[in-house]
């Protein structure tokens, strides 16, 4: 009954950008991401810039270039649903392709995969309990971070208790690739289910037991320095001014 | 004779669907002592440890902590007396790192920060898991959580510590370390528990509950011995084992 150690998406690291706290790193990818929406889809030139960004930050983490492109594969839905845009958007065409349409795509490519690139920067950096601690820091609700904290926290004893499930099935004769068996696969879905509901009364228990009164308690949170500050910022406002450029540009 | 800690008098409760799960409990459990409650599945122990947190009313008789009587007005002030250990230390452990759940306990006490540090750096240090303080409790073996939950308990400072099947799925020797730090902490123990080597080595008195009803209150060594007794409550003591 083994649990996964790490995130996917999590890289162990000790660098600079590792050791930025968390709430930091959340604006500053926040802001990163904002930068890039607001760009005008016409000044190529501002997506290399950002892309010049993205790849120092990767460098500074030491991150392996297939680290960040394997983990893109995310976004190619979102790229597949865009590339039928050129063959359905009408006026001017290239090719028998519309131009509009053309554009359409490479705006869509560009943004999502520089804001993907943002997001798994962010990811890889920072454990998923420290981004939930960020998000506390940065005064969102505490019942909405406490849920996050929730999930992260319990991801991976429902996975477990759902890959036992699997074994047992499995060790009876079970073979999930016969489609005829989705039922049982649905009705273990479902008993899942029910243990988790169970176990969320057990850990409310828990709680109330250790005098949980319906709010979450609030934690110290240490100051962060002027200069990891200024480093952290330093991100977005490049972007914001190569997005302010691009804008004046047109 | 010293105030109890514990004090039930005539306890009886009846689950929603109609089962009763206790009938006229009596149980006192006196500052310093260690309490063994042994006695089959089904026999009505952890309906009588959720009675001791205030998790469940008494429906008949009265159940009073240092003295507090038990009702929905006083159940966060007998909370603050009483520490439950669940048996699933995943049920308890729910903050993202061993530290911050803790510090969870004595936060909602409403400490004040430097006090909160030093209960978590105290209670840390009392289950030897100090080193483990910023590690999430998924990472952690089962013995390591165990101890993680207990620290939970101590960090409010309960005056009585109840502990739910405690050897449950731990190896015989995270099973010993952890008898062994029980006996080294110096609190207020009731140790509810099917494994009855561990009740022998951490707990010098034993109450048997069968039925929802205290069958037997002695010596745990008495009461282990006691062949037709033991035999009667579906308890028995592991192959090859015999005392006298």
């Amino acid at each position: 009954m083994s649990v996964s150690h790490a995130h996917a998406l999590y890289h162990h690291g000790h660098s600079v950008v590792h050791r930025m706290a968390p709430h930091l790193k959340i604006v500053a990818a926040f802001g990163f991401v904002l930068a890039v929406v607001i760009t005008p889809r016409e000044a190529a030139w501002a997506f290399g810039a950002y892309l010049a960004g993205v790849i120092a930050v990767a460098v500074l983490t030491r991150l392996r270039p297939g680290f960040l492109l394997s983990r893109l594969v995310v976004i190619l839905p979102f790229l597949v649903a865009a590339g039928t845009l050129p063959f359905i958007e009408g006026g001017a065409a290239w090719h028998g392709l519309s131009v509009e349409g053309l554009w359409d795509l490479w705006n869509v490519a560009a943004k999502s995969s520089l804001g993907a690139m943002g997001s798994i920067l962010l990811a890889s950096t920072t454990e998923a309990p420290d981004v939930v601690r960020g998000l506390e820091t940065l005064r969102l609700p505490r019942s909405l971070t406490a849920i996050m904290g929730f999930m992260v926290r319990y991801l991976d004893v429902v996975a477990g208790e759902m890959a036992r499930m699997r074994l047992a099935m499995r060790s009876r004769g079970y073979r999930p690739r016969w489609l005829g068996e989705v039922g049982a696969l649905a009705r273990a879905i479902g008993s899942l289910f029910v243990r988790s509901y169970e176990r969320g009364e057990r850990v409310y228990r828990a709680m109330l037991s250790r005098g949980f009164a319906g709010r979450m308690p609030v934690e110290a949170v240490s100051p962060s320095s002027a200069r990891a500050v200024a480093m952290s910022l330093a991100v977005p406002v490049a972007a914001f001014c190569v997005a302010a450029a691009a804008m004046w540009s047109r | 004779m010293s105030e109890p800690t514990i004090a039930v008098e005539g306890l009886g409760f009846a689950y929603p669907d109609g089962t009763v799960a206790l009938r006229g409990v009596d149980l006192h459990v006196h500052p310093g002592e260690r309490v063994a409650l042994l006695g089959p599945n089904g026999a009505g122990k952890t309906s009588l440890v959720l009675h001791l947190n205030g998790i469940h009313l008494p429906q008949q008789g009265s159940v009073r902590v240092s003295g507090i009587e038990l009702t929905a007005q006083t159940a966060s002030e007998v909370r603050r007396r009483v520490g439950l250990v669940f048996q699933d230390p995943d049920d308890q452990l729910f903050m993202p790192t061993v530290r911050r759940d803790v510090a969870f306990g004595p936060l909602n006490l409403g400490l004040d920060r430097d006090e909160v540090a030093r209960r978590v750096e105290a209670a840390l240090a009392a289950v030897e898991i100090t080193d483990l303080a910023d590690r999430p409790p998924n990472h952690l073996s089962l013995g390591q959580r165990r101890r993680a939950s207990i620290a939970g308990v101590l960090a409010m400072e309960p005056e009585v510590m109840v502990l739910d099947e405690p050897t449950s799925n731990l190896d015989p020797t995270t099973r010993r370390e952890l008898a062994s730090l029980l006996l080294r902490l110096q609190v207020t123990l009731l140790v509810v528990t099917h494994d009855l080597p561990f009740a022998l080595e951490v707990c010098e008195r034993s109450v048997i509950i069968d039925s929802g009803q205290i069958m037997a209150d002695g010596p745990t060594r008495r009461l282990l011995s006691d062949g037709t007794l033991m035999a009667a409550h579906r308890l028995e003591l592991p192959y090859g084992m015999a005392l006298r």
